[in-house]
């Protein structure tokens, strides 16, 4: 007695291929259909607003008259954002996730944890907006500074990047641990010299695109009350500021037409940035993996 | 002057040898373990000898491995572990709490059953022993590394490539690199977890030859599947059969004269 029929299997390998082909076009029109709204949408706003674009434009502070209005102190303001952001958030998601993947007993209070760090990355930024009110802004007395919004930022993405780089620290080989251990290296030296080597290019990936949203973010900026009119730049993380994302919106709600184009020259210099940002991770990444 | 107590420790052996007096290395005295509730090792008896190569065989799950990783407390990255007993490595309890597993791992290195050198260069995977271990100068690392090298026969097919990624080399030359990477801290004991099962037949005749040398200085305890590898290069036998050591003698009294009956049905490959 055979339990397969090659005839029979001969017979339904038409039905087979069809169905291999139609699912490959559905697949493919997906993505062709994400790939347009993408171009779409960048050809929308690289018509509208490349006019505006120039040095002035750039160096320029906003302004009550289109034509004079720039992106300075939101550019500016952003990379200062960043740099509270980018440190604090990956020096403490990354020391979490090596916590949680190789300290931690896996326990029940554990195991809460790591449920309830993924699903905080659920949590809309509103909510993290509050939060950064009633702590940093408030208790911290920080006002409305580059350090309240950092580290509130900070609380929004831990989240994405706790979880990426437990990811990456778990796909590192269980073997290349033991042989670590097993030639008398103590746990930290593991860590350091084996394990975060390996998890680096999948612990970056993932701070990019946590880093990426942050820089996009609105609402918890609103929140905290980042103001939009801003003619001077700051001169440390505790002054004040304004954000490419919170100039952009004001801009697109003015309502004297040229502006479009103004919030639309904004948000080129917004995706160059992300783009520029997206490719220093891709720089980094190569180089980490080459060595190896 | 670690050269120099394993030089004095060699004279003292020796004499002993010379009077017929085996040195132990290890010796285990009611060792038990549990995964859990799993019983998994149940009142091992065993005493190693210097200088000897002990084999380790018994049908797959007897606890071999479990066994092996006992004796540099692998065994404990496993939570659920528990021991009761005494493994003596030199006269010292291992699992006594002022013993520092890493000092333990140090003298015992280990090379396990799928090669796993680290994603760095050949030259990195043999020094990263000695600079966890904090030697930093590069004319002694290059010293190490060509030493471990040439003590694993496998220094004249990559002197040239050195800085090459270790996983750039066939199978069979980076399970050497790892026997390389465990003899460059210098251990006094090797255990080895099947180590050649993962290999082609020419490379294992060459782990084979090289645990043969490695023996003149080395105290080898090898997992093994294979019989005639256990009876080609070892000196001694134990033959685990689930969690028990059933028997244990020399190797040529183990299989030209066993004395239990599940021993001679198991090389004779009867079950297993
Ligand atoms: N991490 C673990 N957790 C629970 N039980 C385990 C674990 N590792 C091994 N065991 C159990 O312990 C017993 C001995 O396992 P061990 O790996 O030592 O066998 P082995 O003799 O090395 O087998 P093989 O020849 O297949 O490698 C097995 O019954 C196995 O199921
Ligand atoms: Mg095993």
């Amino acid at each position: 007695m055979r339990y397969i029929e090659h005839e029979q299997v001969v017979k339904r390998m038409n039905g087979r291929l069809v169905a291999n082909v139609i699912f490959k076009g559905i697949f493919l029109a997906a993505t062709l259909l994400a790939i347009l709204a993408l171009v779409l949408l960048a050809y929308r706003i690289i018509t509208q607003g490349a006019g505006h674009l120039s040095l002035d434009f750039l160096s320029n502070f906003s302004s009550r008259f289109p034509e004079k209005a720039g992106i300075k102190a939101a550019l500016i303001g952003s990379l200062w954002l960043m740099a509270v952001v980018a440190p604090t958030s990956i020096i403490l998601g990354v020391g979490s996730a090596i916590y949680l993947e190789e300290y931690a007993k896996k326990n029940k209070i554990t195991s809460f944890i790591r449920i309830n760090i993924a699903n905080l990355a659920g949590v809309p930024s509103i909510v993290f907006g509050l939060l950064g009110l009633t702590i940093f802004v408030r208790a911290f007395a920080l006002g409305n500074s580059i350090l309240a919004a950092g580290f509130t930022m900070s609380l929004l993405i831990l989240p994405v990047i706790i979880v990426a780089a437990q990811e990456a620290i778990r796909s590192v080989p269980g073997e290349l641990r033991e042989a670590s251990l097993g030639m008398g290296a103590t746990k930290w030296q593991t860590i350091v010299k084996i394990i975060l080597p390996a998890a680096i290019p999948g612990i970056l990936t993932g701070s990019i695109l946590a880093l990426s949203r942050a820089i996009g973010e609105t609402a918890p900026l609103i929140v905290i009350g980042v103001p939009v009119i801003i003619q001077f730049l700051p001169a440390g993380v505790l002054d004040t500021f304004t954000a490419l994302p919170i100039q952009i919106f004001d801009w697109a709600s003015r309502p004297q037409q040229e502006f479009q184009t103004v919030a639309a020259a904004g948000i080129i210099v917004l995706m160059i940035f992300l783009l520029l940002m997206n490719s220093v991770a891709v720089i980094i990444r190569n180089k980490f993996q080459k060595r190896y | 002057m670690t050269m120099t107590i394993k030089a004095e420790k060699k004279k003292s052996a020796t004499k002993l040898q010379e009077q017929g007096i085996k040195v132990p290395v290890y010796q285990t005295k009611e060792l038990n373990l549990w995964y859990g509730e799993k019983h998994a090792l149940k009142n091992i008896d065993l005493d190693i000898n210097e200088n000897e190569v002990t084999a380790i065989i018994g049908p797959s799950g007897c606890g071999k491995s479990t066994y092996i990783k006992t004796l540099n407390r692998m065994v404990e990255l496993v939570p659920s572990v528990k021991t009761s007993g005494e493994i003596l490595y030199r006269d010292r309890n291992i699992f006594s709490s002022d013993y520092q597993v890493e000092e333990l791992r140090t003298r015992v290195g280990m090379v396990f059953q799928k090669p796993n050198p680290f994603p760095k260069s050949i030259y990195d995977n043999i020094a990263y022993g000695p600079r966890i271990h904090g030697i930093k100068n590069k004319k002694i690392l290059d010293e190490i590394v060509e030493k471990s090298l040439r003590g694993a026969a496998i220094w004249d097919e990559v002197k040239d490539r050195l800085n090459e990624n270790a996983y750039s080399i066939s199978g069979g030359q980076q399970q050497r690199i790892c026997i390389a990477r465990a003899l460059a801290i210098e251990p006094d004991v090797i255990l080895m977890d099947e180590p050649t099962s993962a290999l082609d037949p020419i490379s294992t005749l060459k782990v084979e030859e090289l645990v043969q040398e490695l023996k003149e200085d080395y105290s080898i305890i090898i997992v093994t599947h294979n019989m005639q590898q256990a009876a080609r290069i070892s000196d001694k036998t134990a033959f685990f059969l689930n969690g028990e050591v059933i028997e244990f003698d020399e190797t040529d009294a183990i299989f030209s004269n066993p004395s239990d009956k599940r021993t001679e049905d198991y090389i004779s490959g009867r079950f297993g």
